[in-house]
């Protein structure tokens, strides 16, 4: 199929981020190059020089607020691509008003804590919504530990799901930066099995 | 009892144990994770009371820090 067509059918869909650092900065730029409609990306950060080792942000975009960075950094990218953006700390009370518009949820936070909560919550809202998990990407090398496994249909987990980040095993670009684009491969193959299935019906 | 963990038989002395005693059993050690139990989010506070019996499929992931 070609690009053209590829990108006609994913820009009829609606893609949540949930955190805009390495992982939902870099899967929010591959989305919007691939022609996604609309992303919907929730982050309450500000970027600090320190992010600029992994996150799709720039020297001059340091004390924005992430959600303002990324957004202007998409257009950049594809002035076609429709980004929604809130500004709040994401927990189990807004969630579901921020993201039920959403045909897949990308989970893209750094803090384990807060990749349970969101895990938990979406699969408790919404079982049969797609959720596209990073677990396990920390450190350098290792290319080939790094992997998709799917569980049910719904829940995708892409990472190594050994590497934490530590104070010896810091996030960096190349780990990070594959881990979300797996993500963002993961997305796209889910959308386009959906074309698949409209056209055989 | 014989159930199905993340995709492998395993087996176990018991007849049933807890979802907390699985997971002291197996000494699975990272403190974030989702489990499921045929197909069933099972959360965190519910470790203590849900069940797991002979023949379920269980799946457990683990999420760590980083991103």
């Amino acid at each position: 199929m070609k690009f053209n067509k590829i990108k006609d059918h994913l820009a009829s869909y609606t893609v949540g981020i949930a955190g805009a650092g390495g992982l939902g900065s870099n899967c929010a730029v591959a989305l919007a190059r691939s022609g996604i409609g609309q992303l919907v990306i929730a982050d309450y950060d500000i970027v600090e020089s320190n992010n600029l080792n992994r996150q799709y942000y720039f020297t001059d975009q340091v004390g924005m607020k992430k959600t303002e960075a990324l957004k202007e950094n998409l257009y950049r990218v594809n002035p076609a691509v429709r980004v929604d953006i809130h500004d709040i700390k994401l927990t189990r009370e807004n969630i579901p008003d921020i993201f039920r518009a959403c045909d897949i949820i990308v989970e893209a936070f750094d803090s384990s804590v807060m990749k349970e909560m969101i895990a938990e919550t979406v699969l408790g809202e919404w079982p049969d919504k797609p959720i596209i998990l990073g677990s396990g990407l920390a450190g350098y090398g290792k290319t080939n530990k790094l992997k998709e496994r799917v569980i049910g249909s719904t829940i995708i987990i892409c990472g190594d799901e050994e590497s934490e980040t530590g104070d010896d095993l810091p996030s960096m670009a190349p780990r990070v930066g594959i881990v979300a684009n797996m993500q963002a491969n993961a997305v796209i193959e889910i959308l386009m099995k959906k074309k698949d299935h409209e056209d055989n019906t | 009892m014989k159930i199905i963990l993340n995709n492998r038989p395993e087996e176990f002395g018991m007849d049933e144990m807890t979802v907390s005693e699985m997971l002291n059993i197996k000494r699975f050690t990272y403190r974030m994770r989702i489990v499921r139990i045929n197909g069933k989010l099972i959360k965190r506070d519910e470790y203590n009371k849900t069940v797991i019996r002979d023949g379920d499929d269980v799946q457990m992931l683990y999420l760590m820090s980083g991103g």
